[in-house]
């Protein structure tokens, strides 16, 4: 049977870069925290490495309660970066290639010794005002992406889901009213 | 503090590597992508949210039926759930603009860097202080509460 037109062309719209990057990513960053809550028992986030590195050199009470997790946390976030950079040296090199990466078109490449890296265009200001902002924000709503979005959604948390609505729906606006002020990108 | 498994950090390394590389490979490192689904162009980022909250969730689903703790800590295996306050409100929408200014969360941040993305240590500089900012409110806001009634 032949399929109708009519939603291939809704899925094409909706997904102009298709799903299958998102959906394999996904899967490994689940399974990534998977690895670590089945050792551990730990449910990790990203966002509490701020405050817990910020122990390091500040006596503030916010920071010393996470003083006990701060070493870790180093090392969750040295992973994370370590893995950007596996997957730049393999997938975005070109070294390994999979028909389920979509390479996109965004932001510049560039090459250091052999290996194919990426930066962004979007302004600088944006990345540190923005960042101000995910700095507050994250650390006063208890959680980010991941420590909401992932573990606390896998969690079926009432708090993590009611978390994710917010920040979803108001950077969604804000997104949006940033671009209808032509600032791009 | 008691005396951690020698494999307990080699995990967590393992662990945010698979987490990097996901990152990564779904372009979420890139805050470009992050916009252009903020702005209804793109909606496949709904697939890596979901998708690693699905499979993080048949973990926090199962583990608890099948072992009372972890092998590496003995921590008794729990969801992850948190109370319910103003603050995750108010923290939640804070976030969301920033989120929606710069197009790029902690965790993906970190991965972004290792992609070869320099100019994201703007972000990391900025969360930083917007993270001292609130901590140092915060802490100071505690003290004055202990040192005075417990209001609030």
């Amino acid at each position: 049977m032949l399929a109708d037109p009519v939603p291939l062309q809704l899925v094409a719209e909706l997904f102009p870069n298709g799903i299958s990057r998102y959906a394999v990513g996904g899967l490994l960053v689940g399974l990534g925290t998977v690895l670590i809550y089945v050792g551990t028992g730990i449910p990790a986030g990203a966002s509490t490495f701020l405050e817990s590195t910020l122990s390091y050199v500040s006596g503030q009470s916010r920071f010393q309660q996470y003083v006990g997790s701060r070493d870790w946390r180093v090392v969750f976030t040295a992973g994370i970066i370590l893995g950007g950079l596996l997957f730049a040296a393999t997938v975005q090199s070109g070294v390994v290639s999979s028909a389920l990466y979509q390479s996109g078109s965004t932001g510049q490449l560039y090459e250091v010794g052999g290996v194919t890296l990426w930066s962004t265009d979007v302004q600088p200001w944006r990345l540190l005002v923005g960042g101000i902002f995910v700095g507050i924000g994250t650390r006063i709503g208890k959680g980010c992406t991941s420590g909401h979005g992932v573990c606390g959604v896998g969690s079926a948390s009432k708090t993590s889901i009611a978390g994710v609505v917010t920040f979803l729906t108001v950077a969604i606006l804000t997104a949006q009213a940033v671009a209808a002020m032509g600032v791009s990108p | 503090m008691s005396e951690r498994h020698p494999l307990f950090k080699p995990l967590v390394l393992v662990g945010g590597i698979v987490f990097g590389f996901g990152l990564g490979f779904s372009q979420m490192a890139r805050p470009e992508v992050v916009l252009n689904f903020l702005q209804f162009e793109d909606f496949g980022l709904l697939f890596v949210m979901f998708g690693a909250a699905v499979v993080s969730g048949v973990a926090f689903a199962v583990m608890p039926r099948l072992r009372d703790g972890a092998p590496l800590t003995g921590n008794r295996y729990e969801r992850r759930l948190k109370p319910f306050d103003r603050n995750v409100l108010v923290g939640g929408a804070v976030f969301g603009v920033g989120w929606g200014l710069s197009g790029i969360c902690p965790g993906a941040a970190y991965a972004s860097l290792g992609t070869g993305n320099v100019t994201i240590l703007w972000a990391l500089a900025g969360m930083f202080v917007g993270a001292y900012l609130q901590g140092y409110w915060r802490s100071k806001r505690a003290d004055a509460g202990t040192a005075a009634t417990r209001a609030d």
